[in-house]
């Protein structure tokens, strides 16, 4: 499966011979399991796992709070409530799945940024960028709609406006609008439809993660010294990688147990913290909130759809140019969505030929601004579309997009990167030299005192 | 007791005014309005319980005063023999309801027809607007946002909901000189969901007043109940009690939750240990090698 060379799985016992005549599945589990595996990798890379971890959480625990909830707009409410009273730990895993999904993200993000430092997205592993941010769709999807699910005050308008973006299709708007909702609002059907698709969505995922770990394990995992393993011949393999059994699973595990520590930290003590109040009041049609406020991990990308309102130039521009088809809502909605697009283009908006950001003296400064920048969209997400706040928006959207479009394009001429190491196992010997240096020096201290 | 009828106009200024101060609001804000007084419940922080015999105060309050308007709808009167909860004998719940002449619709009778409540029902709903169920009261007035607005309060002094409710109950006060005589509702320094008169407004329509008017009459009077306990019936023990009462009507199990925690915690940090452990001892041959 692997572009590294390996040893290849050679059935030994009988029965192992024979399962693996008829269906190859040990040889497929076993080249997945003992991949050569770069030995640099520091601590952004256990984000996989977690991942992983997580929408094994959220399928485990969705299944079984699909068996005791009720997607009807009359009773969904007091299901969950059933759920929450009734149900034999529900309460547990009704917070396990709310928690599950704040997880999810924040391993999400996490994973994102990485793959933006150490340019995990550039050849070869363009694909495995964009069935990545595919992922990250999906989860957003799932995310959406099973925030309706308990049909809440936040559930029911979140649904309406978020829905309502499509409204800014120019000519059809309207009528997908209707064909989402099922109706002329946000109703039963739309409950009952959501509740199907937020049951279908994470086996999409399942499927997407299956083959983005297909298209990585083909090219090799990235590393955060961005050169590529050496493979001439075994003995240059095994200088570089380890196998990723048992090196990275203990590896991965002890940090997933450290963040399940997190989790349960905040499902047990906290369980409300990352809610939204409002939402333990039942839907109600006729009393709109006055800040509909999504979820913390729409934040950023909320910020950017409102950021563009009508009094800005270039929305303007555009709609003077397009004859008024795109107005300020559809760009709004169109810069959205453009800012996911924006991500997923960055393989081929950064002309850098070096890998990993850490040999990019420039290119860390304006990486670590898209970091701030994002904080800042999520926190002015959260607040009233008012002034000081349109304008701090407007110009944090306007960085994200500097960033992939100005910024990656340029820097790959203008930039002198620093010296590469050689290999993956200079780049590691000099991580362990470094370390010893370090306490070699701290011991050489001691005796003066 | 007569209430006015919520318009839909005040109900959304009212969820306007509630949101736009939950917001702006100081680190102790909860749901609004004016001053949210932090007591120090005994529920709170990680090792937080409920108190018995101050959730049984609570359900005494709930049922001689609350209950006349309001409900609890999710909650079952099973549920009030909870042993981490007001832990009443099923014989005392069953004679609260005899008593109370609460019933409920008969679904093995003919259509309309009603009988008297047993345990494993519910608490009838009261459809009432200007009177909105109690159950998930406490939860849906959290508030608590510090410090620098990150909530990690939460942890520590509870969501806010039930200090609100505290608060609230606690919060009626003598109207503001600057109020005409005739201004409908009651003068309620926590409440941030009901009107203002025009004339105790700044010229920017801003409130020079702390709170709002609230469509409920003060509930609570000293010695409004009298508890079998001997706890003196002041208005704000009554609060108290009914809050902690309705916080434990929002989250019955929330004792077992938080010793669920504690043992999973307990058990992750073990585990992280032997795994940190582990991990050490694994790769120690590959990097020594280098180290060589």
């Amino acid at each position: 499966m692997s572009a590294i060379p390996h040893p290849k799985y050679e059935p030994k016992t009988k029965i192992e011979k024979w399962i693996e005549s008829r269906l190859p599945i040990i040889g497929l589990i076993h080249g997945t399991l003992m991949i050569p595996t770069p030995k640099n990798l520091n601590w952004m890379w256990i984000w996989g796992i977690v991942l992983a971890a997580f929408l094994v959480v959220q399928l485990a625990t969705g299944i079984v709070l699909a068996m005791h909830y009720t997607p009807h707009a009359d009773m969904a409410f007091a299901s969950v409530e059933h759920i929450m009273r009734d149900v034999n730990g529900g309460w547990l895993l009704r917070y396990a799945h709310a928690n599950g999904a704040s997880m999810f993200f924040i391993a999400v993000y996490m994973h994102i940024f990485r793959g933006l430092y150490y340019g995990s997205y550039k050849n070869p592993r363009e694909i495995t960028w964009i069935i990545g941010i595919l992922i990250y769709l999906a989860m957003m999807a799932t995310a959406f709609m099973g925030y309706v699910l308990p049909w809440g005050q936040m559930s029911f308008w979140g649904a309406t406006v978020i829905t309502n973006l499509f409204s800014a299709v120019p000519f059809v708007g309207g009528d997908i609008v209707s064909f989402l909702w099922g109706g002329f609002s946000v109703d039963n059907p739309t409950l009952n439809r959501f509740f199907s698709l937020h049951y279908l969505l994470p086996f999409v995922i399942a499927a997407l993660v299956a083959v983005h770990i297909w298209a990585f394990h083909s090219t090799g995992n990235n590393n955060p010294a961005g050169v590529p393993v050496r493979t001439k011949n075994m003995g240059e393999v095994n200088k570089d990688t380890v196998s990723f059994w048992p090196y990275y699973v203990i590896k991965d595990l002890f940090a997933l147990a450290l963040f399940l520590i997190f989790f349960v930290v905040m499902v047990f003590f906290m369980p409300n913290f990352m809610g939204h109040p409002d939402n333990y009041l039942e839907a109600n049609p006729l009393v709109t909130p006055a800040h509909i406020v999504p979820e913390w991990y729409f934040l950023p990308f909320y910020a950017i759809l409102r950021a563009f309102t009508g009094d800005v130039w270039i929305v303007q521009l555009t709609s003077f140019i397009t004859g008024g088809i795109v107005d300020a809502k559809l760009f709004g909605v169109l810069a959205m969505f453009g800012a996911i697009i924006a991500m997923a283009l960055a393989p081929w908006l950064d002309t850098s030929r070096i890998i990993s950001g850490r040999y990019r003296p420039r290119f860390k400064w304006w990486f670590w601004l898209l970091v701030v920048d994002f904080f800042v969209l999520m926190w002015v997400g959260a607040m009233p579309a008012e002034e000081p706040f349109a304008t701090i928006s407007l110009i944090a959207s306007a960085y994200w997009f500097a960033y992939f479009f100005v910024i990656l394009p340029l820097l790959g001429f203008t930039e002198k990167p620093n010296r590469l190491p050689e290999s993956i196992e200079a780049d590691f010997d000099a991580k362990i030299a470094a370390k010893y240096a370090k306490k070699a020096d701290a011991a050489a201290v001691q005796p003066a005192e | 007791m007569e209430m006015k009828p919520m318009t839909l106009k005040s109900a959304l200024a009212a969820v306007a005014t509630v949101a736009a101060l939950s917001l702006s609001a100081p680190a102790h804000a909860a749901g609004g309005g004016g001053h949210v007084e932090d007591i120090a419940f005994s529920f709170e922080g990680p090792f937080g319980t409920f108190d018995k015999a101050q959730l049984q105060r609570g359900w005494q309050v709930f049922r001689e005063v609350c209950s006349t308007c309001h409900g609890i709808r999710y909650v079952s009167p099973r549920e009030l023999t909870m042993e981490n909860g007001p832990g009443f004998d099923a014989d005392q719940v069953k004679a609260f309801l005899a008593d109370s002449g609460w019933e409920v619709v008969d679904d093995e009778g003919e259509p309309g027809d009603t009988r008297p409540m047993k345990l494993s029902d519910r608490f009838p709903p009261v459809t009432s607007a200007a009177a909105p169920d109690l159950s998930l009261m406490t939860k849906s007035r959290a508030g608590f946002h510090g410090p620098l607005g990150s909530g990690i309060n939460q942890l520590l002094r509870g969501i806010g909901g039930s200090e609100y409710l505290y608060s609230i109950l606690t919060g009626y006060h003598e109207a503001p000189a600057c109020a005409p005589d005739d201004f409908g509702g009651y003068y309620n320094t926590t409440f941030g969901a009901g009107g203002i008169p025009d004339s105790c407004k700044d010229d920017h329509g801003h409130s020079t007043v702390p709170g709002t008017w609230i469509a409920m009459p003060p509930p609570l009077t000293d010695e409004g109940v009298e508890y079998q306990d001997g706890t003196p019936a002041t208005v704000e023990q009554q609060a108290e009690d009914i809050a902690a009462f309705l916080t434990w009507a929002a989250e019955p199990h929330m004792m077992d939750r938080k010793a669920a925690g504690a043992r999973n915690v307990g058990f992750l940090v073990i585990l992280s240990v032997l795994l940190y452990l582990t991990n050490k001892a694994l790769w120690a041959p590959i990097k020594k090698k280098k180290k060589a």
